[in-house]
């Protein structure tokens, strides 16, 4: 058996056999988590990815009594990207492993933090992940946890015991650049079957999501998300092109189940930053892919960048949302870009609805009547440089965003920058956010800027006109998520190490606490014994915060 | 680009360009600035922020014994030379023509305008007259309100050392930024800047005391534009003005 694994059996055992005598998480309760406002049983609570919580108990009024009730220390340093879920009183979470090291996953009791039982996965060798060896989170069905791992493994995890119940090779990892497949994302549970899209676009795979039997891990349906030779959108690409273009998969999806559409985003075309041997709008790059969940088969798409140069994965979560529309119901899916758009898509059929800037963009001045942005001239990368609003790390990154159905409300973490981009064919030259970190690297660092250096953002948009109802403004840029609450609080943070709690309806600071760590997480909140909870990653170490 | 890749490569550049007149460009000054941190950071460890401090090697008379041209250069930056300890470097085209701008931006202008001094008579100036170490350290001797000049000599070239001592507020590091609070009570607080956040401010404070503040507790704040230091235009004559800058230009030390 080639994984390495210790089960951790603890004290705590005997405590948590109530919780783990809890009923099985059924599709059904996956599809209503309304009905258990004390769960979170999805990456983004629902799988119409809102991170919305319906709990209550936490404030405006009392978001300043919020005090930590425990922290639950990683051993590895990785970036700490992952959003837990909780069952029943049970915390299950996990975190990337260091170079050479090995994944924690982990049952916690969710009142204390205390473990019920640990599980250490070392990837291959092999595994080197472009952005980071990370994780953002585990999906569960029935009583079982699925992982997706840095070498393109899918494994099943008993949710009782931690013991691993199957492990599935996605695809085979090899030492070629276009080889490095990878799954960083919370896989999306659709019905009896597991869904994960894979990463590596950044170096060149053949980007593809894939439906797995969550069962046996058995593979039911693959669809690449760059067309083969012969299939429309193939002629997209220019020459062999097509064959490391990248559009890598590695945020998690959304489904709904009145139309039975998984949809998912996709990453930038490779090689990023030097579009001269892709010719063409490079098809399915940087888009909103939506497929039958039965069958994997395309069934609309809309591509945010044609062509693009810049790094502008789309790979953000989609949100969807049912909302009035030009005066009657709509099914929508709203969608804040790494380009610096956001959007309000038809998710039944595609069609563009809307798309404006919410920061500053120079790329693009408007859309043409199908929804195509009209580019500006010159805004590319050259080899001499130029300088590009958003910045190649984005508006926005992969941090999820939240919908609240109780204001309408769109929330967006995201950050206001330019950077001076050029085509290397490598990491381009950047400038910008002095002392930024790239990609997110959790280190918290001394900084000096003055506002038009560059800010970070929590920003409320009214999908009706994409228009900004209220900012908050960080003095560092953020990789936090946004979570919001059936009593109007918003949590977010920020790359200063900042858990900040504020007014959802005017984006006031209620509360806020350094936590020594950057925050590259999306706070979630769930409640065990009438007692509402927020967690956030910070650092290496997850907090629970409650009231006092 | 690792710096002592980059220190290696121009250790070369300076070895074998010889002999050639580098040819003008239309550089901006911020091309030139931009070049002369990129070269500070990355290769005057090395080779001085002159140019000149690796034996028989001058990158800063804009003359060299190979490169024909501006691109010759910004070649053997980044691909360095076969078969010798210059490696090939990753660095934006942009970036290696910064680096060349300030190279020749170098050679246009004078080592120091006031000659060469005496280091001696240069460091009694600093601690007698000069009184630089109130605010300036040395080898951890002096105060921490200004920058530690430690190494100043490894930093900054001695015309640009001769500017700062003449004509403090022409130019200010990014890190060297001063920084001012005034608290709701009225009190006004500058120093220099260690952290600002959302919420907050660190620095240390003239008396070197650490302060902390909310910004809520605050009426306003931000970098000061200015220079504290005084000018010693017409506090040094030039002799004594030379004497300082040799002093300041041997400092090569470390900074702790």
């Amino acid at each position: 058996m080639r994984l390495t694994r210790v089960l951790v059996a603890t004290a705590a055992t005997l405590a948590s056999v109530v919780a783990l005598h809890a009923q099985q998480v059924t599709f059904d309760r996956l599809q209503h988590p309304e009905k258990e406002p004390q769960n979170w049983l999805s990456y983004s609570q629902n799988l119409f990815n809102q991170r919305y919580s319906p709990l209550t108990q936490i404030t405006p009024a009392n978001a300043k009594n919020l005090e930590l009730q425990w922290v639950w220390q990683s051993k590895s340093l990785e970036k700490f990207e992952a959003t837990g879920l909780v069952v029943d009183g049970v915390l299950y979470t996990l975190q990337g492993p260091p170079a050479q090291g090995v994944y924690e996953v982990v049952a916690l009791d969710a009142v204390t933090g205390r473990p019920f039982w640990t599980l250490e996965y070392k990837p291959l060798l092999e595994a080197r992940p472009c952005c980071g060896r990370v994780s953002r989170g585990l999906a569960i069905l029935g009583d079982t946890l699925y992982m997706g791992t840095i070498d393109a493994h899918l494994v099943a995890i008993d949710a009782k015991t931690g013991k691993i119940l199957w492990d599935h090779m996605v695809e085979k990892v090899g030492e070629k650049a276009t080889e490095k497949y990878a799954i960083t994302h919370a896989p999306v549970v659709i019905k009896d079957k597991i869904v994960v899209g894979i990463a590596g676009g950044d170096l060149g795979v053949r980007g593809f999501i894939g439906a797995f039997d969550a069962k046996t891990g058995k593979e039911l349906w693959r669809t690449y998300t760059i067309p083969a030779k012969g299939e429309p959108g193939n002629e997209t690409w220019s020459g062999e092109s097509w064959k490391t273009g990248g559009a890598g998969v590695w945020n998690s999806g959304a489904y709904d189940s009145e139309t039975n559409l998984v949809f998912f985003g996709t990453g930038n075309p490779a090689p990023d930053w030097d579009g001269r041997e892709r010719l063409g709008d490079n098809l399915y790059s940087d888009s909103v892919l939506a497929l039958d969940a039965d069958t994997g088969r395309l069934k609309w798409h809309y591509q945010f960048t044609p062509h693009d140069e810049v790094d502008y994965d789309s790979t953000q979560v989609p949100v969807l949302a049912d909302i009035q529309w030009e005066g009657r119901p709509r099914k929508v899916m709203l969608w804040a870009n790494r380009n610096g758009l956001a959007y309000v898509l038809d998710r039944t059929t595609g069609q563009f609805l809307l798309g404006k800037p919410f920061v500053r963009v120079t790329w693009m001045d408007g859309f043409d009547p199908k929804g195509r942005p009209i580019r500006i001239p010159g805004q590319v990368p050259t080899p001499q440089g130029s300088v590009i609003r958003p910045h190649v790390l984005g508006a926005t990154n992969w941090a999820p965003p939240s919908f609240s159905p109780r204001t309408g409300l769109f929330y967006v973490a995201g950050w206001e920058n330019s950077g001076t981009i050029a085509t290397e064919g490598k990491f381009p030259g950047a400038t910008g956010i002095p002392n930024g970190t790239p990609m997110g690297q959790a280190t918290l660092t001394p900084n000096f800027k003055k506002e038009e250096e560059g800010f970070g953002i929590i920003r409320a948009l009214d999908p009706h006109g994409l228009t900004r109802k209220w900012e908050f403004k960080m003095n560092d840029i953020t990789w936090a998520g946004v979570m919001t609450t059936a009593s109007d609080v918003l949590f977010s943070g920020g790359k200063e190490g900042y858990l900040l709690a504020l007014d959802a309806r005017s984006g006031d600071l209620l509360w806020k606490i350094a936590l020594g760590g950057q925050i590259n997480s999306g706070p979630m909140s769930y409640a065990v014994n009438g007692k509402q909870y927020v967690t956030v990653a910070a650092g290496s170490a997850l907090f629970a915060f409650a009231l006092k | 680009m690792r710096a002592a890749a980059l220190c290696s490569l121009l250790v070369i550049a300076g070895t074998v360009l010889v002999g050639v007149q580098l040819f003008a460009q239309h550089n901006t000054a911020q091309d030139i600035d931009d070049g002369g941190r990129v070269f500070r950071n990355t290769c005057a460890n090395c080779h001085g922020p002159d140019g000149d401090e690796v034996a028989g090697i001058d990158l800063g008379r804009g003359v060299f014994r190979r490169a024909k041209t501006d691109q010759d250069l910004v070649q053997i930056i980044r691909s360095g030379v076969a078969g010798t300890a210059m490696p090939a470097s990753d660095m934006p085209v942009a970036q290696a023509e910064q680096i060349v701008a300030y190279l020749r931006s170098v050679a246009a202008t004078k080592r120091s305008a006031s000659g060469v001094g005496n280091l001696e008579r240069g460091k009694t100036l600093y601690d007698g007259k000069g009184a630089c170490g109130s605010c300036h350290r040395v080898n951890g001797i002096g105060a921490r309100l200004g920058p530690d000049l430690s190494n100043i000599g490894q930093l900054r070239r001695a015309v640009e050392l001769e500017t700062s001592v003449v004509d403090p507020g022409k130019e200010i590091l990014y890190t060297n930024r001063m920084y001012r609070v005034v608290t709701k009570d009225g009190a006004t607080i500058t120093g220099h800047l260690l952290n600002l956040d959302s919420f907050s401010v660190q620095m240390l404070d003239t008396k070197e005391q650490l302060r902390s503040f909310e910004k809520t507790n605050l009426r306003d704040f931000g970098f000061i534009d200015t220079s504290p230091m005084p000018s010693y235009k017409d506090r040094l004559n030039a002799e004594e003005l030379a004497d300082v800058v040799s002093y300041l230009v041997s400092l090569k030390g470390k900074v702790n």
